[in-house]
């Protein structure tokens, strides 16, 4: 039945950890490569979800990723507690970052992490509140509904 | 020297001797062919033009350099001017199956020279 799931796993992604920043990523490509799912698709799913990832680490406090597997599609939804995103319209315009210099230096803040997500991504949304956080729904079908 | 728009593979083995490599760890993965090249410094642009099989070229040694390459899904990372990952790096690397070598080059430097022997970039 279309939307069962399948496979679900909840992660916590600790704001500011550069040591461990990429690991979630790194398991969700493991589950969805150990599943069977096409390499194409693997690779949007885990560059949209490595994107996720560092957004939290670089910009939040903390964050909860969800990881839903269905029969049709992979979802993704981050969550995180945070300064959040004051305009999501610039957000999302390539080459806009708000990232530190520091970061920068880390190879990160090319402000082309929202938009790499949104190209992977079949399903979009982004809503986030100042001061409190960002909350980040994605959908990448794996198979024609 | 190849032709403007003549393509060319070479295997990681090839551009190693070619750079002057130091096979900081080679997976016996060698004799992987190699076409595209994805070279920045920003591992977002990486991301953003990722296609399977090129070689990323980074000054970046951080561990997310490695998984960076692993989810654009390179055959291989190749750092510049000498720099060598810690050593925490080269075992995720390990684990994650991605060849490292390292050139004392810089990067204006070995992309010409790739380019020159018919590599071509992403984007």
């Amino acid at each position: 039945m279309p939307g069962t799931e399948l496979y679900q796993k909840e992660f916590f992604i600790k704001g500011g950890d550069f040591d461990k920043a990429g690991e979630v990523s790194t398991e969700i490509k493991s589950i969805l490569k150990s599943v069977g799912i096409n390499s194409d698709i693997v690779r949007k799913v885990a560059i949209a979800t490595f994107e996720a990832e560092m957004n939290v680490v670089i910009h939040a406090n903390e964050g909860d990723l969800k990881f839903i597997l269905t029969p049709v599609e992979i979802r993704i939804t981050v969550k995180d507690k945070g300064k959040g995103i004051e305009d999501i319209e610039l957000a999302m315009k390539e080459g806009y970052s708000t990232a530190t210099e520091e970061m920068r230096e880390m190879g990160f803040g090319a402000g082309m992490g929202l938009p790499n997500i949104k190209k992977n991504a079949d399903g979009f949304e982004l809503t986030s509140e100042v001061g409190v956080g960002t909350l980040l729904k994605i959908t990448i079908r794996h198979k024609k509904a | 020297m190849a032709e403007r728009n003549e393509i060319k593979k070479l295997t990681l083995s090839e551009i190693s001797e070619i750079l002057d490599c130091e096979i900081v760890l080679g997976l016996d993965s060698l004799d992987v062919e190699i076409a595209l090249v994805l070279s920045s410094g920003m591992m977002s642009d990486v991301l953003a033009f990722a296609q399977p099989g090129a070689l990323m070229i980074t000054g970046l040694t951080n561990s997310q350099s490695v998984r960076t390459a692993d989810f654009a899904d390179a055959a291989a990372v190749l750092y510049l001017r000498g720099k060598i990952p810690e050593e925490k790096t080269i075992q995720l690397a390990e684990e994650l199956k991605i060849p490292i070598l390292s050139t004392k080059m810089g990067m204006f430097d070995v992309c010409g020279v790739l380019y020159a022997k018919g590599l071509r970039g992403v984007c």
